[in-house]
This record gives structure tokens, C-alpha cells and sequence, in this order.
């Protein structure tokens, strides 16, 4: 377990303080601190960082709410609750590669896309025949990976939380209606506490994710105009850029990054071992 | 009295359809991008590719037909037969490797146990780039590069740590009673797991399993990097469709359904262990 979870990582560590570009193998050698502060100095780095930050912050924040609205939904009995839940929960299967590749072709296209074709549609009721055709991807290239990001993520925000709703003491909240309590009340004072520590875990988990999201960005922008990620950063020196030593310093920083978060989130989760032991 | 209640109900019911209403809304929004796949895989290339979108016309399995090689050479088994290998032999070793771990954490506790889960986990919260190089110069020195069998390692390893998770919480709910009066009728541990931890088990097995498939089956980043022509999966293939041959959107769009299909089918047929799985065995 150790061997291969680890190891891997001291192996970046390693190579982060050497000299080792693979176009360049005859200088290679232990290069010190260099690698860290060309990382610090390279401006792109630095915007990958602050990209990956404004991502995932949108992308869980965002998702997670509208998944509680929809956990709250679908929490009530209505004809056809099974067919909702399974509509609700297909972005989460499709395939992330597939299904970035729907909304770059199929939906954010200038020419042919859903949202621009939408458009012409509606226009075109009001007898125009010049509709805004905006191109989404190069306008607005962040919000179009997070828009593609929340689809797919919020279902999974929505399961967890359904599962919270439903794990409920019902005999509580029928208690408290008999007392006289509004469905606002209901809410703040019995669901919100008992569902905390399920909003904990899915942003946890959700965070883990979308942290490490490669697929969107990847096929979306390919990392242009401002949306490359630290993945995405270190994937293009490592495999474009072929320089180990520096792809290894920016791996490192990645990690750094993903600890702070992690030690937050290991914190979250080892409340709800305590409360079960 | 009775009016005022009477009057109550009437406008709770309205609110509860309104409500009901809103939730099909949302979920018919939810589903459009993915239904929208399928309606333009089903078109002609010249019917996709219109502003304003043409819907229904002239239905085709042409798109289809050229992702399965009709007319381009391009068979798309080699990758999805690569990708069925790395995710269910992958799945499989997860299983046999995660079962006797959690047993070993939920049952019989060993000491420490919390500090085994938070490392555990704290494995899974090392982002995937960071490993990235080393793996690669790794399997390029152990001449593993463009081979599935190294896919089927690492997605093992990235894995396990949550089937553990997993695996613990489901097997925490096996009551002891059984497992002491079987210990003491004489049985040994395989019997133990085999016979008993497995059946009582079985719900949460299924959901680590698939919950380990779909992480399997959905990975890019390292099946991008480690393979090539031999080994490529399904996801590799799929990006690699729009370079390769300029955009087909009608065939792009079928090829995507076609890759989905596996993890849609699985995840439908099992929403409650999904969910169960998801939630990391925190639901009772």
C-alpha cells in the first residue's frame, strides 16, 4: 500500500530538485531550489493556481446548493419521483470525457451549438433573423467549464445529501409539526444540523475531484485563455514541455495546495468517526 | 375551524404539485444536454450540424455505424475491450484486497484503527499529477509503457482507498453475534468471510465494486499519458476521434453514448447502492 501509493511522490520530491529535461539529457544533475522558483516566477503558474482555486470554489459551492434545492425536491412524494431521480443522476455517469466533448461540440459551438441554435430559434419566433451568436468558449471560457462542471457534479452533490435527508428521524420532525413548527422552522432547527455533516462530506469528497479535474479543461479550452488548472499546468510541461524536474516542482506545489485543503477536510471527517465510535 | 384547516390542506396540496412540478422541470433540464447527445447521434452529419437545431429529422444510425468502423477502418473494440480490462480486473483485485482490510479494520479492530483510515484516505487526497512522472519513468524503465496490466495496477491503487472506506462501514453492520458463534462452532477465517461476511455484505460489495468501475472506467489523465496505440481506452479514443478525423458531430456524439453506455446501464440498475456507496456507508 505504502509502496505504491507513496512512493510515487518521493519520486516527484526527488526530481523536483533536479535538473532533467528529457530534449535535453546530457545537462542533468541536481539543480537545488531552482525548479521551485522558476515555478514561482512563471506567471502561468501562478494563474493556474489562483484558476484552480476560483474552480473548484465555484464548481462545489455552486454544485452543492443546487443539489440541496434538488435533494429537497425530490425528498417529497410526486408522480414519477424514480423518473426525476434518474434523469437528475445521468450527468454524473456520462463518461467525463464524453461528456466534455458534448458541451464543447454539441452545446457551447458557435455555429451549430444547442445554446446559439436556442437562440436563433427563439428570435426567429419574433420574426428576427439576426440572433446574438456569442462564442461561449472564448467569451466566457471559465464559466463555460464550470457551467459543464456543475452539471456533472451536482447530481452527485444531490445523492449524498438525498441519503442525509432520507436517514432523518421522522418522528422528530412530525413532533415538532404537531407543536406548531413552520416548514422554515423544520428546517433551521432539525434538517440543516442533521444534514451539516452530510454538506461536509459531499463538499469534501467533491473537492478531492474537482481539484484534481483534468478531462474538462483538457478537452474544453485546452487550457487556453485563462482556464489551465494545476493539472492541466503540470501535464503540459511534463508532456509538452518534457521537463521532469520542473513538472515535478509543480506537482509538489499541487500537493501542498491539496494538504491545506485536506487537513480541513480530514478534520470534517474525523468528527463522524468519533460520533460512530 | 374546519374551513380554516380545510383551506390549509387545499393550498398544501397546490404547493406540493407546484413543488412536484418544479422537480420535473428540473430534472427534464438536467437530462436535455444528455438527451440532446442522443437526438444529434441519431441525425445525419449535415442534419447535426444546423442553426436552428433540426429535431427528428431524417432519424439514421449513420453515426452509429461509422463508430462500430463502417466505412472509416477504425475499430473502436480494441479500446473498449482495453478499458473493460483495466475496470473489471482492476474492480476484482480492488475487492479481494479490500475485503480482508476492512474486515480487519471493522470487526476485528486493530489498534489505531482511525489513524489506518485517515491514512487511508489521506493516500486518495494526493492529487493524481503529483505521482504522474514517476509512474511514467517507472513503467518507461520497466518497459511497461502501452500496457493495460499497468492501468490495472494504478487504478487499483488509486482505488483502494476508498473501497476500504467503503468496505468498512458496510461491514461494521455485520452483527458480531453471528461471527463469535461461528468462530467458536469451529470455523476459520475464510470460512468466516466466504460464509458469512460475504452474504450479509453482499450490498455494500456491490456498491464498492461499482463505484471502483466507474472511477475505472471515467479515468483520462493516466490512460493518456501511459498508453498508446496498444493499450489506448475508451476515454483515450473518444478525445482522440475529434483530432484524428476532423469533427463528425453526429459520429462523435454516438461514440460518446456508446462509451457511456456501461457505466449508465450499471449506475441505473443500481441507484440505492450508488448512493449508499457515495455517501461512504454513512447511511443507515
Amino acid at each position: 500500500m505504502i509502496v505504491v501509493t507513496q512512493l510515487p511522490f518521493v519520486g516527484t520530491l526527488v526530481i523536483s530538485f533536479m535538473r532533467w529535461n528529457a530534449l535535453d539529457p546530457g545537462n542533468r544533475g541536481f539543480g537545488g531550489l531552482s525548479n521551485y522558483t522558476a515555478a514561482f516566477e512563471d506567471p502561468t503558474l501562478r494563474s493556474s493556481i489562483e484558476t484552480t482555486v476560483l474552480l473548484t470554489a465555484t464548481v462545489v459551492l455552486v454544485s452543492l446548493l443546487l443539489g440541496l434545492v434538488l435533494a429537497l425536491l425530490l425528498d417529497r412524494r410526486f408522480r414519477g419521483r424514480g423518473i426525476v431521480r434518474t434523469m437528475l443522476i445521468t450527468p454524473f455517469l456520462v463518461v467525463p470525457a464524453a461528456s466534455a466533448l458534448l458541451w464543447k461540440h454539441a452545446i457551447y459551438n458557435a455555429s451549430y451549438g444547442l445554446l446559439n441554435g436556442t437562440l436563433t430559434w427563439l428570435w426567429s419566433l419574433f420574426g428576427s433573423a439576426h440572433a446574438p451568436q456569442p462564442d461561449w468558449l472564448s467569451t466566457t471560457p471559465l464559466l463555460a467549464v464550470e457551467a459543464s462542471l456543475i452539471w456533472q457534479w451536482t447530481p452527485f452533490m444531490m445523492l449524498i445529501l438525498l441519503a442525509g435527508l432520507q436517514s432523518r428521524p421522522m418522528d422528530v420532525v412530525e413532533a415538532a409539526r404537531v407543536d406548531g413548527a413552520s416548514t422554515w422552522q423544520v428546517f433551521r432547527y432539525l434538517t440543516f444540523p442533521h444534514l451539516r455533516r452530510y454538506l461536509e462530506l459531499a463538499s469534501l469528497l467533491g473537492s478531492i475531484y474537482v481539484v484534481q479535474n483534468f478531462d474538462a479543461v483538457f478537452t474544453l479550452t485546452s487550457g487556453g485563455l485563462g482556464t489551465a488548472n494545476l493539472p492541466y499546468a503540470v501535464y503540459r510541461t511534463f508532456y509538452q514541455g518534457h521537463d521532469y524536474g520542473q513538472a515535478s516542482a509543480e506537482g509538489v506545489l499541487v500537493v501542498i495546495c491539496t494538504i491545506l485543503l485536506a487537513t480541513f477536510a480530514l478534520r470534517t471527517v474525523s468528527s463522524l468517526l468519533r460520533e460512530e465510535s | 375551524m374546519t374551513a380554516a384547516t380545510a383551506t390549509t390542506r387545499a393550498s398544501a396540496r397546490r404547493n406540493g404539485a407546484l413543488l412536484g412540478l418544479l422537480a420535473w422541470f428540473c430534472g427534464v433540464l438536467f437530462f436535455l444536454p444528455f438527451a440532446w447527445m442522443v437526438l444529434t447521434s441519431l441525425h445525419s452529419e449535415s442534419a447535426a450540424a444546423t442553426n436552428p437545431p433540426s429535431v427528428g429529422a431524417g432519424l439514421t444510425l449513420q453515426g452509429y455505424r461509422e463508430f462500430f468502423g463502417a466505412g472509416t477502418g477504425v475499430s473502436p473494440w480494441p479500446p473498449l475491450i482495453n478499458s473493460l480490462t483495466a475496470s473489471v480486473a482492476s474492480t476484482l483485485l480492488v475487492l479481494l484486497l479490500s475485503i480482508p482490510a476492512a474486515y480487519a479494520l471493522s470487526i476485528r479492530p486493530v489498534r489505531k484503527w482511525t489513524d489506518v483510515m485517515f491514512f487511508f484516505l489521506s493516500t486518495r487526497m494526493l492529487p493524481a499529477v503529483a505521482g504522474l512522472l514517476p509512474i511514467y519513468l517507472i513503467a518507461q524503465n520497466a518497459g511497461m509503457l502501452d500496457n493495460i496490466w499497468l492501468l490495472v495496477i494504478l487504478y487499483t491503487s488509486m482505488n483502494l482507498p476508498i473501497a476500504v472506506w467503503m468496505m468498512r462501514s458496510f461491514l461494521a453492520e455485520v452483527p458480531k453475534e453471528i461471527l463469535e458463534a461461528a468462530s467458536i462452532d469451529g470455523a476459520g477465517l475464510p470460512t468466516v468471510l466466504l460464509r458469512i461476511v460475504a452474504p450479509v455484505a453482499m450490498p455494500g460489495i456491490a456498491a464498492t465494486a461499482l463505484i471502483s468501475f466507474i472511477f475505472s472506467w471515467n479515468e483520462l489523465l493516466f490512460a493518456r499519458v501511459l498508453t498508446g496505440v496498444v493499450a489506448g481506452t475508451a476515454p483515450v479514443f473518444l478525445t482522440g476521434f475529434v483530432t484524428s478525423q476532423g469533427l463528425f458531430l453526429a459520429k462523435v456524439c454516438a461514440a460518446a453514448v456508446c462509451i457511456s453506455v456501461p457505466v449508465l446501464v450499471a449506475g441505473f440498475a443500481a441507484q440505492d447502492k450508488l448512493v449508499q456507496g457515495l455517501s461512504l456507508g454513512a447511511v443507515k
